[in-house]
């Protein structure tokens, strides 16, 4: 096990390259440690070594060795090392740890290994995919589970449980398995209770130039009659035309019309992991450079393609939901395996159709159903293992994106927030929880990682206050409940919150969404106050005691209340401090407004205590007006937030 | 003349109307002097349609004439950006319509312009047209009355047709001097204050360029009067908005710039801020760009690049941070000017208050700094407004700074979401009401003009309409926590982004 330490080590600020900290670096055998010197508060940066993405060795200069390390979730540290001999040594202890070979090396088995067995077992039921089939409505008059891939017999990357139409017969599903690849049959994804629409999923067929299978055929025929509403279903081909059509020089391919009674097929164009695993590639260049002009971001945005990929899945996603919500349709949705860019637009067009999806548990409940239940390789496209490069790919951040491009265009649509969708994106490659470690479920079942790691949805549930979105309107008057997104080119953004996490300066330099966060727990606090100093004039008056002095005793006899302050852990990932360094000024700041002194400041105006204040900023204008005067003239604003960084300036004068 | 002249059909019956966001509607179509009316026979409670003709920019028609059928439709492309589509029964009615839209939109003459027609209950032509005046600014400012005076030199509009009558200028210089120095510089526009930073003492001043011309004239007293804004010793920053370059061939016409040799302890900045054509070409093609229906190809970013838009907003919030800079960081004072001194000049010193000035952040300290930077100061609004983005009129002096400005600020809106007393709806409300209002305050070229025009006594003001108690609630931004602090946009690409603001499809108000 490497366990050493450098000292003299210079972490350059790789937004402005000038700022420098030297310190002394740590490896250890989860994370690489960097620990600042010379400053009153102990500043340390921790990487986790299962989200290094690339650890680069550069040519030494006068200075020292640099050493430049990129990372999964897009933070980019460059450390400077005196000697060149203890660059190498790090550089090759970092890449052989950053890359182990098996499972079981990874962060998730050690993580807090030692809390209680059966605690953590427990916490693993907190998502229920049977409960969630049910919530659909099914098992019911049109829809059965099928025992047919228990013990994973017909195909190894599906559940084990699975949703067919009532008519389909175990032959049906036998041989529909065996005309699909990887025996991945047509199954259902989602079940819209509303018309008996649903959206189904499958791999491609294996048609070849002619073949033909009447199992399969009569599976999609079983699946248009189990919706009594219509007579006809969509088969989306998520793939561009051209490389389906090149799949059936090799025996797979796509839907013939002909051959199949009552579908109609559709091609939506996403492309496939190697064309994203580039434009994520380009785009992170184009993000990362140093002062780049106007024409060249643009230009690079472009030119990487990211946005236009993120607009087909999106685009997808609102074909499939016209076809359900409105013509009452079913579809059956496939690319080439049906673990990519299937579980993509399925999940989308459930985010899209379902408010559910819209809330904390129902994100994770989709994202456990259509990714993880549904076999999409977590392990290779996250780059868990040392494995193959060409497996790489970012197909679940564009899911996490989409999402992100949807709440952005209906604010208030959304339970939770940007950093919610964050987070998630950071633990499906840090490893630390195991819901993503392996590729399919009989995978995940075999690693037993039920019964060694822990579950990263009980985690999120636990801290969900920071995670919810202050805006939300539960009851869906901004939408009605379906979504219905413009999707013209310029309504997609760069996403600068995610693949720039680090780079505070691009940030706005104040945040609405902490603002009200923070204002909002203030809220609770008070009224929570209120009520406790209620009780106490009731406990004087009975006693009464006319003359107590009921101020000193309120400040003396709060501390309940401000006991537990949300501790910085909930604002960075555990056990990753300075992970959110880069947010960190942002996150802390509303936070200080809940330091007693501040807060006891606001006891003079009993008139805004009393106010029953709607928990729900977002409906009631006058109140939050009112409310937010009231803390304006008790909490400054954060000075950080408005005198930022000297980096500016140079780029003002540089420009 | 009358209006009549211009119609010769004033109803239509059964009319679809085509707007984005609602359903098609059949109604009644009415022209008068300075509206269409569109009112649904269905008689549900929906109010009628209005439109002001002035916001018309271009109108396409197409007709068809078959013996079955004899219809036609009119595509009208509104200067707000809309787009809105009526289709007409009967080709001659037709006809006549979009004759009369023609005619009706294109009418230049200030006095039979809506404004003038304009007579909401809310308001009376006896209230007080503008938010203040030079002389009312200047009470407010206590602290610059040692070293500042106002001067009546413009009175009669006789020094600069385009200055206020009242300006703001050193104590120590009288208006014998200014109007040496207003002969020296360009449409006499000579340097005045805009903006007194309190914290160290020092200013933003703006003019137009020195007519120091070919062989290099000089003007004493305008050197004098610059001395004078930074006392001798200090150091004062010129920012000329205009390319060094730009600034050199200027001085072939007659123009020129400050030289090092005749301003002592003055200091020239260059930094180069579209305006004119090159800006309004940039918004037709970024405004093209956003009403691209097709869809299908991926060429939006490029067109947007291709644009220049965000280029220019980028440059135009760092040169307003550099000035903002040089006033908080290092103390000193600045004079902002390009050539004529009533485009970028403006913007670059609204936008420098706007980072520096929690006063400008309130929304009648926005509105105030509007007009005074704006309407006062003499920003041709009828000349640079005449056309947007859609006109195929040849273009004469049409440029949107205005709007350029208005994207600035909302730029700075978002990434202080907390700082600005006023909201997005207002930007947008802004960027309307500069192209086709009800109110006076964008007519007219200069306050001599609105002065000549009675813009003043028979039209009412924008601003105080504003500020009335239902809609300065609409208009506020419920957020808004004043902070002292300036505020230091980010110009990083990835910081500024582009707005939907700009596409004939935009989320009507009501549903954000």
């Amino acid at each position: 096990m490497f366990n050493r330490n450098v000292e003299n080590v210079r972490l350059i600020d790789t937004v402005t390259s000038r700022r420098a900290s030297v310190g002394t670096l740590y490896l250890t055998a989860t994370h690489t440690i960097f620990v600042e010197n010379e400053t009153e508060i102990l500043t340390e940066t921790w990487v986790l070594h299962s989200l290094v993405f690339s650890v680069e060795k550069q040519a030494s200069t006068t200075t020292g060795c640099p050493l430049l390390v990129r990372c999964k979730n897009f933070q980019v540290l460059q450390f400077v090392i005196p000697q060149e001999r203890d660059c190498h040594d790090v550089h090759v202890s970092l890449l052989h740890l950053s890359r182990p070979e098996h499972y079981e090396e990874l962060y998730c088995f050690s993580y807090n290994a030692n809390s209680d067995r059966e605690d953590r077992r427990k916490a693993w039921d907190f998502i229920n995919l049977k409960a969630e089939y049910s919530r659909m409505g099914l098992p019911n008059h049109l829809w059965k589970l099928t025992p047919a891939n228990h013990h994973y017999k017909v195909s190894d990357t599906y559940p084990a449980d699975l949703y067919v139409p009532k008519s389909a017969t175990p032959p049906v599903i036998m041989g529909s398995s065996k005309f699909r690849s990887r025996g991945r049959f047509p199954t259902l994804s989602y079940y819209y209770k509303e018309n008996h629409a649903a959206i189904c999923r499958s791999s491609q067929p294996l048609s070849g130039f002619s073949a033909r299978c009447l199992e399969d055929e009569q599976m999609l025929e079983a699946i248009v009659r189990s919706n009594p509403r219509s007579d006809f279903m969509y088969v989306v081909d998520t793939r561009p035309k051209l490389n389906a059509m090149a799949n059936r020089a090799a025996g797979k391919g796509y839907e013939n019309e002909d051959n199949y009674s009552n579908i109609k097929f559709h091609f939506v164009g996403i492309e496939n992991i190697h064309v994203m695993r580039n434009s994520l590639q380009k785009m992170l260049e184009v993000s990362e450079a140093h002062f780049p002009s106007m024409s060249y971001f643009l230009e690079g945005l472009e030119s990487s393609g990211w946005l236009k990929h993120i607009k087909a899945v999106v685009d997808a996603g609102v074909f499939i939901t016209k076809a359900i919500a409105e013509e009452g349709i079913s579809v059956l949705v496939h690319c080439s395996d049906g673990w990519d860019r299937t579980a993509q637009v399925c999940s989308v067009a459930s985010v899209l159709l379902d408010p559910y999806y819209r809330t904390l548990k129902g994100l994770m409940v989709l994202i456990e159903r259509d990714w993880v239940s549904f076999g999409h390789k977590f392990s290779h496209r996250n780059n868990h293992l040392n494995g193959d490069p060409k497996e790489v790919s970012p197909v679940i951040d564009q899911f996490l994106e989409c999402v992100w491009q949807l709440s952005e265009q209906f604010p208030c649509a959304f339970e939770y927030n940007e950093r919610f969708l964050i987070t998630i994106h950071h633990h499906v490659y840090s490893c630390q929880y195991g819901n993503f470690i392996g590729n399919n479920q009989k995978e995940r079942t075999e690693l037993g990682l039920q019964e060694k790691t822990h579950s990263l949805w009980t985690y999120l549930w636990k801290n969900r206050t920071d995670y919810i979105n202050p805006l939300y309107r539960p009851d869906h008057s901004q939408t009605q409940g379906v979504l219905r997104p413009l999707t013209a080119p310029y309504c997609f953004k760069f996403w600068g919150a995610l693949y720039n996490r680090f780079d505070r300066g691009i940030h706005p330099r104040q945040s609405v969404m902490e603002y009200l966060m923070a204002i909002r727990e203030e809220t609770q606090q008070l009224e929570e106050q209120l009520a406790s100093h209620e009780m106490k004039i009731l406990n004087v008056e009975k006693q009464q005691k006319k003359s107590v002095n009921l101020e000193t005793n309120m400040f003396d006899r709060s501390p309940a209340v401000w006991a537990s302050p949300p501790s910085n852990s909930s604002v960075g990932l555990a056990n990753t401090p300075g992970d959110y360094s880069g947010l960190g000024g942002f996150l802390k700041s509303p936070y200080q407004q809940k330091e007693p002194e501040n807060s006891l400041l606001i006891l003079p105006w009993p008139q805004e205590l009393r106010k029953p204040t709607d928990p729900d900023l977002s409906t009631n204008g006058d109140d939050q007006e009112s409310g937010i005067a009231g803390l304006s003239c008790l909490s400054p604003p954060n000075e950080e937030s408005a005198k930022d960084p000297d980096s500016d300036e140079t780029a003002y004068s540089a420009a | 003349m009358e209006f009549s002249e211009h119609i010769k059909t004033a109803n239509v019956e059964d009319v679809v109307l085509r707007r984005p966001f609602y359903q098609p509607t059949k109604g009644t179509l009415c022209v008068t002097g300075h509206h269409l009316i569109f009112s649904n026979r269905g008689g549900d409670s929906a109010r009628p349609f209005l439109l002001l003709l002035r916001n018309i920019d271009a109108i396409e028609k197409s007709v068809e004439n078959l013996p079955s059928v004899s219809s036609g439709t009119i595509t009208l492309k509104c200067k707000d950006l809309c787009v809105l589509q009526l289709d007409i029964p009967g080709m001659e009615e037709c006809l006549n319509i979009a004759s009369s839209i023609e005619s009706l939109s294109s009418l230049e003459t200030v006095s039979e312009m809506y404004p003038f027609f304009y007579r909401p209950p809310f308001l009376s032509l006896q209230d007080q047209w503008g938010l203040s005046s030079t002389e009312q600014h200047y009470a407010q400012m206590k602290e610059i009355h040692d070293g500042w005076r106002v001067s009546q030199v413009n009175r009669d509009y006789s020094v600069s047709p385009s200055y206020p009558p009242a300006v703001i200028v050193p104590h120590s210089i009288d208006d014998e001097t200014l109007v040496k120095a207003a002969r020296f510089r360009q449409g006499g526009r000579f340097p005045v204050l805009c903006y007194y930073h309190r914290e160290t003492g020092t200013v933003i001043m703006r003019s137009s360029q020195p007519l120091s011309g070919a062989n290099r004239k000089r003007c004493r007293e305008d050197e004098l009067l610059l001395q004078a804004v930074i006392d001798g010793s200090e150091l004062g920053y010129i920012i000329d908005t205009r390319s060094s370059q730009q600034a050199q061939q200027a001085r072939m016409t007659g123009g020129g710039f400050e030289s090092k040799s005749c301003y002592r302890g003055w200091k020239r900045l260059h930094r180069q801020l579209e305006k004119g054509k090159v800006l309004q070409e940039s918004l037709i093609k970024l405004v093209e760009a956003c009403g691209d229906q097709s869809h299908s190809v991926d060429r939006w970013l490029s067109k947007l690049e291709n644009s220049k838009w965000l280029s220019h907003v980028q440059t135009a919030l760092s040169t307003a941070g550099l000035v903002a800079e040089c006033v908080e960081r290092d103390g000193h004072s600045v004079l902002v000017h390009g050539s004529e001194g009533t485009d970028t000049s403006l913007l670059v010193s609204s936008l420098a208050q706007l980072i520096l000035d929690p006063d400008s952040r309130t929304l009648a300290g926005f509105l105030g700094l509007l007009e005074r930077e704006w309407v006062q100061a003499g920003h041709p609004f009828q000349q640079r407004c005449a056309h947007s983005a859609y006109s195929h009129v040849r273009l004469r002096h049409e440029a949107p700074v205005f709007v350029l400005l208005l994207d600035c600020v909302w730029q700075l809106a978002r990434q202080f979401p907390l700082a600005m007393g006023f909201s997005e709806p207002l930007l947008l409300r802004l960027a309307k009401e500069v192209y086709a209002s009800d109110y006076g305050t964008f007519l007219c070229n200069s306050d001599q003009e609105r002065c000549v025009t009675g813009v003043k006594e028979r039209t009412h003001c924008l601003f105080q309409s504003l500020l009335r108690a239902n809609e300065r609630q609409h208009y506020s931004n419920p957020l808004y926590e004043r902070t002292e602090l300036a505020i230091w946009p980010s110009i990083q690409p990835p910081s500024l982004q582009w707005t939907c603001a700009f596409s004939p499809i935009q989320w009507p108000f009501d549903m954000c």
